[in-house]
This record gives structure tokens, C-alpha cells and sequence, in this order.
């Protein structure tokens, strides 16, 4: 398709000054691709392992257990329980709702905030219970 | 493509060229990860521990199984549907942008074919040996 070059663009990230509300976006689709690629992979392999047998399934859990793994792993659970976040702000933001400035700043920091409470909750119950 | 009207203008147009199912049909698939991932999240910090032992007993159940068939089945949609608006904003050049989408499809379907076998290969043999 001809593109004309000469056509202004829409602005982009490097023009807006950085709020919330802009960052919960752009990181709601950020997280969105790591899980696709990061998140995917590792589910895949936990389950294809688990059914291939211990041996399998051992040098899964090795890896997942390395320092590494578990620095992916709290990565991982902070992207999921960012985009379920974000998800449910998009659901509102659909319906018409939390457009207003104030109340949309409001709930973009409680996203933002909120998700890393809920990934130190789930963590803190992981090494403490393990 | 019409000339006359703004809607005859712009129909077709866009970065995917269609878009309006496809927003529906992606809130409505993410609708349903949302309990499912509870659940699995939930369930997963109930286990005693990770190992084989443990997770195949658990995978072992009809229930366990049936929802972890279905959050595979809806979440890899949703990554399918969730990517491809990714590439149709990001990939400019259209031939780039159309294979990048047959790979995403792909593999997306390959991903969420392994992990739902390897779930029903779990449920069906039983118990670990």
C-alpha cells in the first residue's frame, strides 16, 4: 500500500508528557507482550514437561527455580496481575465510565500501585508458606 | 471503497482493515480468562509444593483438567487476538505485516495444541506412577 510520507502522524510516546493514565496503557500492552512470548513459552513448557515425566519435569523445575527463573517468575506474576488490572480498567473505560480526569488518574495509580502489592502478597505467601 | 460519504471513505480502513468483531469477540474471550486465572493462580499457591507428584495428582482431576482445557483455550486466543492488534499498529510494511500474522496464528494454535494435550495426556493416564 503507498504510504504518502508527507501526511502528519498521529502523536506518538515521545510527544505525550508522561501521566498514569498513558503509562498504564502502554504498559498494559508492554505486559501484554511479554506474557505472549515469556509467559507462553514457560506455561507451555511447565505443562509439556509435566506430562513427558519426572526427568522432564525436573529440569523444568530447575531452571524455574534457578535465581534467574525466579526473578522471571516474579516478572511474570507482576505482567499478569498488571494486565488483569488494566484489563478491568479497559472494561470500565468501555462502558463509557472513568473518563473524567481526576477519576481516571485516580484508578491508573491504584492499577499501577495496586499490582505491585498484589505480586508482593503473592510472593511474599510463595517464600513464606515454601 | 465509496467517494461519497464519511462512513464510505473510511469502511475497510484502519491498520487490520476490519476491526469491530474483532474488539468484541476479544472482550468477551478475555471476559472468561479472568475467573479462570483466579482460579489457577489460587490453585497453584493451595499446592502443598511444585513437583511432578503434586502437580500431576492435581492435574489429574475432571475439574482440574476441564478449566485448565478451557483458560489454555481462551487465553491463547486472547493472545492471538491481543498480538495481531500489536503487529497490525507496529508492522508497517503490509507483506511483513501479513506474514508476521500467519506466523502468530502459527504458532499461537501450535502453543495451545501442545499445552491442552499435555493437560488431557495428564488427565487420561491418571494418577503419577
Amino acid at each position: 500500500m503507498h504510504r504518502n510520507t508527507a501526511r502528519p502522524l498521529s502523536p506518538h510516546l515521545t510527544i505525550w508528557r508522561w501521566g498514569p493514565h498513558m503509562a498504564v496503557s502502554i504498559l498494559n500492552r508492554v505486559t501484554g507482550v511479554g506474557l505472549s512470548i515469556v509467559g507462553a513459552a514457560g506455561f507451555v513448557w511447565w505443562l509439556v514437561a509435566a506430562a513427558t515425566g519426572a526427568e522432564a519435569y525436573n529440569s523444568f523445575l530447575d531452571v524455574a527455580t534457578s535465581w534467574l527463573g525466579i526473578l522471571v517468575g516474579v516478572g511474570l506474576t507482576w505482567a499478569l496481575v498488571f494486565h488483569t488490572g488494566g484489563g478491568i480498567r479497559h472494561y470500565v473505560l468501555d462502558i463509557g465510565a472513568g473518563y473524567e480526569l481526576r477519576t481516571n488518574r485516580r484508578w491508573s495509580w491504584i492499577t499501577i500501585i495496586g499490582s505491585f502489592v498484589v505480586t508482593a502478597a503473592i510472593w511474599a505467601y510463595i517464600l513464606g508458606v515454601k | 471503497m465509496g467517494t461519497g460519504t464519511g462512513i464510505g471513505r473510511v469502511r475497510g480502513l484502519g491498520s487490520s482493515g476490519v476491526g469491530g468483531a474483532h474488539w468484541a469477540t476479544e472482550r468477551m474471550i478475555s471476559l472468561a480468562t479472568l475467573p479462570l486465572f483466579v482460579w489457577f493462580v489460587v490453585s497453584l499457591l493451595r499446592l502443598p509444593d511444585m513437583s511432578h507428584t503434586t502437580v500431576v495428582n492435581w492435574l489429574s482431576s475432571p475439574f482440574n483438567a476441564v478449566l485448565m482445557v478451557l483458560l489454555i483455550a481462551t487465553t491463547f486466543v486472547h493472545l492471538k487476538q491481543g498480538m495481531q492488534v500489536v503487529l497490525d499498529d507496529y508492522v508497517h510494511d503490509e507483506g511483513t505485516r501479513v506474514l508476521s500474522n500467519v506466523a502468530l496464528v502459527f504458532l499461537s494454535v501450535a502453543g495451545g495444541a501442545a499445552a491442552i494435550f499435555a493437560v488431557l495426556q495428564i488427565a487420561f493416564r491418571g494418577t503419577a506412577n
